[in-house]
This record gives structure tokens, sequence and C-alpha cells, in this order.
């Protein structure tokens, strides 16, 4: 059995964050475990611009952000395994995990961070009547074939789905010479970066039918062709209204899911919204000594938010490694609920109150909505309020409560709700 | 090459003919035209071993039926393939319903099935506590059982190769010849020359055996929609759950799959079209509507995957599996719908026989090996066996599919292996690798290239099921 | 003069702007709810540019591929032009992050360089 202080599963931005910081507050046996080749993570495959802009003052590709993290976790010394699979996590902290060099491995960890990621959802979840040919890709695995591999894996494409990583393969798909017929999206709004529309759908003179989406897949070997429609309100095809639009390739770019079935087994608590495991402020889970982020948690549309959740993962979870407490017995906590217009709202819970020195709460709305208040009740207290002119599902809010909030919080025990309102 | 018997079809009729006949001292081949076996009605449908009390006393059917439940549990172990003996119910409803199971219990008894009962509505509950708390009654059949069909077929091609046969894929029977005592069959893939002949084409098997006589029976493909349900949603049911059969077939039902899934259908549509594969949102909801009425807390969130598949069925009501009268050397093993695949293995034995008395020389091999081992799953093993198999073969300590934890060394004994897969689905179906929920988007393109290493092709050559379906249209740039 | 619509990606508000335009002079500009939107618009008529992210070949190393890009934004007007260019190239492995990949892309003055490491082989 390997004894380590932390191990974190998952070597891409968020176990690394979470690995330099728990380092940084004095945790010398941290062993990180990868599934790929290499550390890193998604961001590998993501050569295109846009991240770091937060995080780093400066606008960087995905390679060039993995990059600064992976070098300093190296100069760090900080051991890692790649190729290696974790198979299972006990709720007493010991992990199994293989490779093909070690065959399985038992790890006996005194901390865990979960930094799993997630996954995109397929095909089949959506049910989409008619053939089952070959050409149907989620847009992530179309990234990996053109980005990593050098294939392509068509050459007259429509796109399902308006979430970043179709729209960054439109213009990518594009540039390598294929035809990109549309991209089609369910909402009457886009899921994806305002910024992301323009520099890789209008540069293009790509459309984006918004309330359209794909009925029917055509093609007995290669996908032929797709029929689309426009969707009611009900999100229902609207007879009449059918397409058939001919290409070779379907990209799925539906959104993603936070990968959980480590988490799952471990007997961790999870948020049937988010997907991902309940956390408090700490990113600390419901079992003890179990801390987790990023995109395990909920899935962020910028990587500068999941750096900033696992730094304070690592930091807490360096904090329960010294000091033994049980993650879970801190005495009072208080819910976070979603109120009007909120679909989640991370951490789901609030409780280490005598120490806490800050408190950021990211949330999702759950409508597109325009000049509206963003109110954090506090029973009949309102501890926050701001006007925003433009709230969207597709981008993730953050509140971050002043210390008289905060005060607040810790005085007023008669209530035990955070409440987070749209108000128009 | 002269062959002595050319079997036409590998699904899994083909496959026990060719495993019967690989038991003796002859050289036969087994002629597919997909790029795998198992590509037709074999991958999708019920996977139900019957009973034996639904086909007609006195049929072909009710007794290939009950002899091929009697052979399962053997062949199982042979083949090393799951089976599993849930047994199974028909639940009734109404009067009406209940005048059905009882004729369906006599008819039954009179086909030998072993165990039938009637229960009432209180035994049923007490079998399945989630069924319609409505029914009535219900027919048990203790025999019946659930298995993987391709597994199955492919299971038992590989036998038979194992023991000689020659499988030739994509390798389409576009006409024969007979020239004398020798049948000449024009494939994609030049003539084949063989003196007896077994038609088991499924689907083309009307079109095969004009090519030889006038044929008096046709083939209408019966379209078949069915759901696959989460492995959550497994242990809704612990039997086979049938609707009373109506003239279309035995209606929708609802059963565990030997992989812990749920399965519910199918459909049931007379369609021209005999690849017509697809599905339809009416489809879906029928079988939704239908299923929730025999087990009421099933719902559309629980769905994993959607799929068709096409039955073969004869307009002559039973099997269509004789000698011709006019061609001697040629025989039909045709119509092989439901309970066709319960009746493989007892078809296999039968169709024997029938080349028997064609004049078939049988002489036993000596050296018949009636045993094949299936691919080592790693995700079945302890921990020690796992150890060891990795320090034996290290590419078993290589995680490819994360969602159903299939390993390197797994895909490439299902490539290597006879019978080997040649293709991304082939790969699927004898490792479960892509078959998760990611469905493939994360392994997708490690098997793209572990098929492209062990079959010496570059990455854009390989497919997803065969000819025409490559999953990359060439390089970048 | 024309009239342009153009969308500002400066913050995720996402204003729709109005812009009046001929050849190089911009007129009026309507719809921002920034100062920065304005700059945004005027700069997006006049001289629209954009980073440029590709990859190139790479021998010897342990992936095919290297991700690169442009250091700076280009004139919109040339990314297929430079995209042309850059297919050709091939590097060895070891290349470092921000290696000159290509110099003076197209004439632009800017030069293509690696956004990732990729040791060698082994």
């Amino acid at each position: 059995m390997l004894k380590v202080d932390l191990a974190v599963i998952g070597g891409g931005p968020a176990g690394l964050a979470a690995a330099l910081e728990a380092r940084k507050n004095g945790i010398e046996n941290i062993l990180i475990i990868e599934r790929e080749k290499e550390l890193g993570g998604i961001l590998q495959q993501c050569i295109h611009n846009g991240f770091g802009l937060h995080y780093f003052g400066e606008e960087l590709t995905g390679p060039e952000y993995a990059e600064r993290f992976v070098e300093q976790v190296k100069k760090e010394g900080i051991a890692y395994k790649t190729s290696t699979m974790v198979l299972d996590i006990r709720p007493d902290r010991t992990i199994t995990a293989v490779n093909s060099t070690d065959g399985l491995i038992k790890i006996s960890a005194a901390c865990i961070i979960l930094a799993m990621g997630c996954r995109e959802r397929t095909r089949g979840t959506l049910n989409i009547p008619g053939d089952r040919p070959a050409g149907i890709f989620t847009a992530g695995t179309a990234q990996r074939f053109v980005n990593m591999e050098g294939y392509m894996p068509g050459k007259k494409v429509v796109i399902l789905g308006s979430g970043d990583i179709g729209l960054i393969m439109a213009r990518r798909l594009t540039l390598e010479g294929a035809e990109v017929k549309m991209v089609c999206e369910l909402l009457p709004y886009s899921g994806g970066l305002t910024r992301n529309i323009v520099q890789c759908l209008e540069d293009y003179n790509i459309p984006l039918r918004l309330s359209h989406t794909v009925v029917k897949i055509h093609g007995k070997d290669r996908l032929k062709g797709v029929t689309v429609a426009k969707v009611d309100s009900n999100r229902q095809p609207i007879k009449g209204t059918e397409e058939y639009v001919e290409c070779d390739t379907l990209l799925l770019s539906v959104g993603l899911i936070p990968e959980n079935e480590l988490s799952r087994g471990a007997g961790i608590q999870i948020d049937p919204v988010t997907s991902g495991p309940v956390v408090d402020e700490r990113m600390a889970t419901s079992v003890e000594g179990i801390f987790a982020c990023g995109n395990v948690v909920h899935v962020h549309d910028l990587v500068d938010n999941v750096t900033m959740e696992s730094i304070t993962a690592g930091r807490n979870a360096a904090k329960y490694i010294l000091s033994c407490k049980d993650t879970r017995s801190v005495g009072r906590s208080i819910k976070t609920v979603p109120g009007h217009g909120v679909r989640y709202i991370v951490p789901q819970r609030i409780s280490d109150l005598e120490n806490i020195e800050e408190l950021k709460l990211f949330f999702r709305t759950n409508d597109v909505y325009r000049n509206a208040l963003v109110v954090v009740h506090f029973g009949q207290k309102t501890l926050y309020s701001a006007k925003r002119q433009k709230l969207a599902p597709g981008e993730m809010e953050t509140v971050k409560l002043k210390s008289e909030a905060l005060a607040e919080l810790v005085c007023d025990t008669s209530c035990d709700e955070l409440k987070v309102d749209i108000e128009l | 090459m002269n062959y002595d018997v050319a079997i036409i079809g590998a699904g899994v009729t083909g496959a026990f003919i060719a495993r019967e006949l690989s038991r003796y001292d002859l050289k036969a081949c087994l002629l597919e035209k997909e790029a795998d076996v198992a590509m037709g009605t074999t991958k999708a449908n019920s996977a139900i071993v019957h009973a034996g009390y639904d086909a007609k006393h006195g049929t072909l059917k009710s007794k290939l039926n009950v002899r091929g439940n009697q052979m399962m549990e053997r062949i199982s172990r042979e083949l090393d393939v799951p089976f599993k003996k849930t047994g199974s119910l028909v639940l009734a409803f109404s009067e009406h319903d209940l005048a059905t199971i009882k004729d369906l219990y006599e008819n039954g008894l009179k086909n030998g099935v072993p165990g039938l009962r009637l229960l009432n509505a209180e035994e049923v509950i007490r079998l399945e506590p989630n069924v319609n708390p409505n029914i009535l009654g219900a027919l048990y059949a203790p025999s019946a059982g659930i298995v993987c069909p391709y597994e199955l077929a492919i299971g038992a091609v590989e036998n038979a190769v194992d023991n000689g046969v020659d499988l030739k894929l994509e390798c389409e029977v576009r006409d024969i010849r007979c020239t004398g005592d020798i049948f000449e069959l024009i494939t994609g893939k030049g003539a084949i020359r063989s003196n007896y002949v077994v038609n088991a084409s499924g689907l083309q098997a009307d079109i095969i055996s004009s090519m030889v006589q006038e044929t008096e029976f046709s083939i209408r493909p019966r379209k078949g929609e069915y759901l696959l349900m989460d492995k959550t949603m497994g242990n809704m049911v612990n039997t086979v759950i049938f609707q009373p059969p109506t003239r279309m077939g035995k209606g929708i039902l609802v059963t565990p799959t030997v992989d812990g899934n749920l399965l519910t259908g199918p459909t049931a549509e007379d369609v021209d079209d005999r690849d017509d594969v697809s599905t339809s949102p009416s489809g879906m909801r029928r079988i939704m509507e239908e299923a929730k009425k025999l087990v009421p807390n099933l719902g559309f969130r629980d769905v994993i995957t959607s799929f068709a598949g096409l039955r073969a069925a004869p307009d002559t009501g039973d099997f269509v599996i004789e000698a011709s009268r006019k061609v001697k050397g040629f025989i039909n093993a045709a119509g092989i719908e439901s309970p066709g695949l319960t009746a493989a293995p007892a078809i296999g034995e039968y169709v024997l026989e029938l080349l028997k008395e064609q004049g078939l020389a049988l002489k036993p091999k000596d050296n018949f090996n009636p045993i094949r081992k299936s691919i080592v799953h790693f995700r079945d093993l302890n921990d020690n066996d796992r150890n060891e198999l990795i320090r034996k073969n290290p590419m078993y300590g290589s995680i490819v599919c994360r969602c159903e934890t299939v390993t390197e060394g797994e895909i490439v004994d299902s490539i290597r292996r006879p019978a080997g897969a040649k293709n991304l689905d082939a790969v699927k179906r004898r490792t479960r690798a892509g078959m998760g929920r990611c469905q493939g988007g994360f392994c997708t393109p490690r098997v793209v290239d572990i098929l492209s290493r062990e079959l010496g092709i570059p990455p854009e050559e390989v497919t997803k099921k065969g000819l025409g379906s490559n999953i990359l249209l060439g390089k970048r740039g | 003069m024309e009239e342009r619509i153009i969308t500002c990606i400066v913050c995720p508000m996402g204003c729709r702007l109005n812009v009046e335009a001929e050849n190089d002079k911009i007129g009026n500009i309507s719809g921002n709810r920034c100062s920065r939107g304005k700059t945004y618009a005027a700069e997006e008529c006049t001289a629209p540019k954009r980073m440029l992210t590709t990859t190139v070949r790479v021998s010897g190393g342990i992936h095919p591929f290297l991700p690169v890009k442009t250091e700076r934004a280009i004139p919109k007007g040339l990314i297929r032009q430079c995209m042309e260019e850059i297919r050709s190239v091939q590097v060895s492995a070891p290349v470092k992050a921000g290696d000159i990949i290509v110099k003076n892309i197209c004439g632009t003055g800017v030069d293509i360089i690696a956004t990732r490491s990729i040791p060698c082989q082994n």
C-alpha cells in the first residue's frame, strides 16, 4: 500500500492548481494521478486562445495555460503518475488505480482532491431517430482527431448545439477546408460565449439557427444528411418546418456532464442539478477528507474560474491534512438556495463559519435576463444587491460577499438559508 | 478451392450450422456480406431464450424451440457466453388475456415445455414486485432465459473457425450457378465452388433461394424498435415480462439483459427495405407507453440508447428449413424469425440431418474441440487475477474505455482471435468498448489507433461497420 | 454613409452596435453601453484583426502535431493565406513553447510561435 498525504485524481487544470496550492501550504507527500499519457488534461487539445485573461491577465491558448502549471508541478517535484486509471475510491480514502508498469496500485491517502473533469453529452441520451451511420461525433472527439492526431472527421459538417467547443470546432474545421453548413441550437439563445459566436461563426458566415434541432439522421454506412426542424416553445419540432441538409458529419456540442462515477462509488453526495458533488465553501464534499474542484463539481465556461476554485480546494485540503480536523463536523452550517431565476449555486453549503474570510458564490441562471438585479437574501436581510446588464445560462456568474455580509452570516444564528434571486 | 459445404449468412443460424459441420471431417465455408458476423437480425433482437409454449404444437418452430432451449445451457458453457435462466411471465390484464394464457399453457404442455405454471396475481407480484398491480394472473415459464445474441453467434463462429471452417467476410453472394453436381457461388470476392449450399441468409433468404430454384416462400422484413435503459434500471424486473401475444408477434416486452441493463421493445412494423434499421419518434413513444403498462415505473430519462432490428418474417408462418426438391444439395434454413435465436443450436443439428439425407458423408473428426474461451474481461476479475494478467501482458494495465473499464489487452485480443474484429462496432460488440455512458467519446480515437496498428491499415481506412463507413475522411491539410 | 452592425465582444454583454462608415472613415457609432465598445467597433470596421491558432506537423516528438499561434493578432483578411503558408511547415522535436516556427508570416510582421513544448520521443 502506497501512503500519501494528498492524492489528486486528475492532472488537468483543476488537479494541477490544487496540487500546487497544497504544496505551497506545506504538504510534501502529494501524488497526482492522470489517465492520459501526459499532464494538462483537455487543455492540450484546446489549441485556440481565450484562456487566462482573468487569472494571468493575458490571453493564452489551452496548451500554454496548461504548460505554466505543468512546469511548476515539475519544478516543485510533485509526484505524478500518467497513463494511470483510478478504478475505485473508498470512503476511507483508499484508492485502487491501474497502469501497465505498476499493475494494480493501492493507495492510502490522508486526503483526496477529486479533479476528474467532465465528459460530453452524446446522441444516445438525446435519442435522435434515424440511422446509425459513421460520421457522428461529439465536438471534443472531433477536436482531438483534428488537433492531436491530424485527421479530418469530415468535409461537410452540421453542428448540433452551440456550446463553446462546437463553435470553436466550426472555425477550426472551416480553416482546415471543411464546409460547416450550420449550427443548430434547440434553445432560443446560444449556450456559447458571445466572442465565440462572433469570431467562430459570423467571421466565416456560418449560420446559427436558434430554436432548431436535428430530427432525423440519414445514411446507412456514412452519414449522408440530417433533417433539421424548427422547435416550438416546448422544444418540440414544428411540423412542416423540416429541411434536409446534406452532410457527412454531425458534431454534437450539447453540453457537458461532470464525471462522478468514482465520487458516487466513494459515497459522496451528488447535487442532481450540477451532477457534481455537493461542496461547501472550502470545496469539501460530504465525505471526510475528500475535496473536489473544477468541472467535476460543476461545468465552468472559463478555465480561470477552475483554477481559482482549485486553489481554494488545495489550500483547504492542506489545512485539513495539517490539522486533522474532520471536514464535516464544524458546527452550524448554512445552505445556499437557488431562488427565482437561478438554476444552481456552488458551494451548496457554507460550513466553516468561524474561519470564513471571503465567500464567492458561483451560479447560473435558468434563462436570459437583461437589466436584472442579483440579490442575496439571508432571512429578512439583503446581503448583496447589484444590477447586471445581462445574465445568461451560458455565462457563469459570481457574487463576492464582503466582510460585513459575512459577519451577518456568523452573527444571525436564527437563519440557515442563503438565497440568491434574480429580480427584474 | 472446392468446398463440401458453403453456408450463406453468418448470423446465429449460419453460425450454428457452421459449428455443427466443423465436428466432421469436411471442408466448409461461411460466407457473410457484412464486415462482421451477426450483423443482421442477430444483432438487434430481444435476446430471449424462449421456453417454447408460444409456437403452435406440431410446427417445426415448436419442435426446434423446445430442443434449442434444452441445449442452451450446455452450448453457453461450451462457448463461454453469458446465459441466464431467468424464467418468463406472460401477464394477463383481462378475462380475454386469461383465456389466452390458458391456451398458451396447454399448447406449451403439448410442446413439452417443462415447469409451466399459471400464477394468480399475488404470486406474480411476489415474483415481480414492480409489475403493474392491475394484473389478474400470468403464465410462468421457468425454462425461459436471456443471452447476448451476437456473443452467442460470435462464440459459435469462433469455435467453428477454430475447428477448420473458413469464414469469408464482405463476401456477398450475387449469383449461384449449378453445373452438374457442383454449385458455383459468384461473390464479391470471386467464385466459390461447393458440393452443397446452405442458405441461412436471413432477410435475403428468398432472394438467394431464387438464384437456384423457383421459390415459393417470401421474406417480409418486420422492423422492431427497442429502447435500452441504464443499468440503474436493470433490477426493475427479474424475469422476461411479456404481454399476451397478438397476430403481429409477442408484443412489447420488458427484460433484463445479461449485461445488467433493462431492454424494452420491440415494435412490429412491416417494411419494404431490407436494410432499414432506423428508429422513429412514434416507435419510441409506443414502446414507452406499452412498457409502462407492464412496469409502470419506467421513464424516458432512463433510456441510454435506441436501436432497431429487422425480423425475417416468412409468409409461411413457420421456419422454412428443407432440402430443395428440385436441386439436389441445396438447403434452405429460412424464415428464421422468433424464436430463431433459441432454436439456432437445434437448427444446426436439424440441417446436418438434412445434409446427411442429401448424401453428405459425415465422418466425425478426432480433434474437434467444442470449447471456445471468451475474451478475458478485466472488469470481471479479482485483484490477484488482474495483476497476474498485467504481469503477463502489460496491455491489460492500459484502460482504453473508461466507462466500461476495457483494457487495450482485450481490444487487441478481440482483433487477433479467430473471426476477429475488423472495425469499431465489431470491437464494441466483443469488448463493450464505447458502449458506456460516453458512447465512445473518449475511446474512439484510441480504438481507431489500435485497429489501424493491428490491421496494418492507415487510420482513414478504419471503419465503423465495414465498407463505406469510414470514421475519418482524410488527413488534415 | 454605409451602416454596419457589429456585435461587441469586449465583455459578455454582446452589445449590437450600429456603425456608420465610409471606406476607412468612421461616422456615428450607436448601441454601445460603454466607451470600450466604441473603440472596438471602430477597429472592427477599419482594420479587423484576429489571432490565428492552428497546428504544424512535428517529427520525432511525443506527438505528431505542434499547436502554434500568431504572436499577435493579424489582419482578418490574411487568415486563409496564413493557413496556407503554415500548412507546408514541418518542424523537428524538441520544440519549446515560445519557439518561433515561422518568421513574419505573410509579410504581416508577426511570427508564428509554438504554444507548447514537445520533447523528443524517448
